[in-house]
């Protein structure tokens, strides 16, 4: 069976990355949800993520994949962490509008 | 074949993480963020990496997007309760996101055409034997910080979380 690289190439999947990347950096800026911008820093890091696996890929090292396993370890962490930091500040403030926590602001 | 079923993993790929981002309620953005990782994996598992298909769907379809699903719950988030930004933001917002995209993509169109030099060996070299080796030989360092790092992390969720008795 042919290889997919051999029969639409590596730069679709950049392309794909970068469009999927964009669609992360949109979402935070176009939210106030703080759950929804948690959601739109996972889709960035899995644009990462799939850049990595198609490289790894293209050059056949394992290497590579190996990283996107200890980038989903990040990940996880990185939710659990932040998801609970969410719920304290739910607590405090009684909603998860980022634009309300401005309590630093002189 | 396998370029028509690229082609329509990437639509959905693209589409629902739109419709994540777009989406008033926040259990259905987590609902089409789940169509989003399961299309994901469908792409490594084109790319042949099916170990880290698996993986990729328990842990983001899996663990995150319950964690994310029952968090949503325990804040009772209603439609009515979120204020959108100003129209100012969103334009602005927007026309990042074009131009992220455009610089990215027309900085990379520069780039010499792979497809050529591509060249299929068909040396195994991501089963999960393959993996399991490399994950175990060279970075077996890493490999246990993460463990370490999961556990700073599920007591630091446990701390955080808790509720504090003395401010109450």
């Amino acid at each position: 069976m042919e290889h997919v690289l051999q029969q639409i190439g590596i730069d679709q999947y950049i392309y794909l990355s970068i469009i999927l990347f964009s669609i992360g950096a949109f979402g935070i800026l176009y939210r106030r949800n703080a759950i929804v911008m948690f959601m739109s820093i996972e889709i960035m890091l899995n644009a990462a993520n799939l850049l990595l696996v198609a490289f790894s890929n293209y050059h056949e090292d394992a290497n590579g994949q190996v990283f996107v396993f200890f980038t989903m370890a990040v990940a996880a962490a990185e939710v659990a962490i932040g998801l609970a930091i969410l719920v304290a500040i739910y607590r405090n403030i009684g909603s998860i509008d980022i634009d309300k926590l401005k309590n630093l602001k002189g | 074949m396998i370029e028509i079923l690229f082609y329509i993993l990437s639509a959905v790929t693209l589409g629902s993480a739109f419709l994540t981002i777009l989406s008033k309620n926040p259990i259905h953005s987590a609902i089409w963020l789940v169509v989003c990782f399961f299309s994901i994996a469908g792409h490594y598992a084109l790319l042949n990496s099916q170990f880290l298909a698996m993986v990729h769907i328990i842990v983001y379809s899996g663990a995150i997007m319950i964690l994310m699903l029952f968090t949503i719950m325990l804040m009772n988030l209603n439609v009515s309760d979120e204020v959108s930004k100003p129209v100012i933001t969103k334009i602005v917002a927007t026309v990042c996101f074009c131009l992220i995209g455009f610089f990215l993509i027309s900085a990379l169109a520069q780039t010499a055409p792979a497809l050529e030099t591509y060249t299929n060996t068909g040396v195994d070299f991501q089963s999960i034997q393959v993996l399991g080796k490399v994950l175990l030989n060279e970075f077996v360092l890493p490999f246990e910080m993460a463990a370490v790092l999961l556990l700073m992390a599920m007591i630091g969720a446990v701390l955080i979380s808790k509720k504090d008795k003395k401010t109450a």
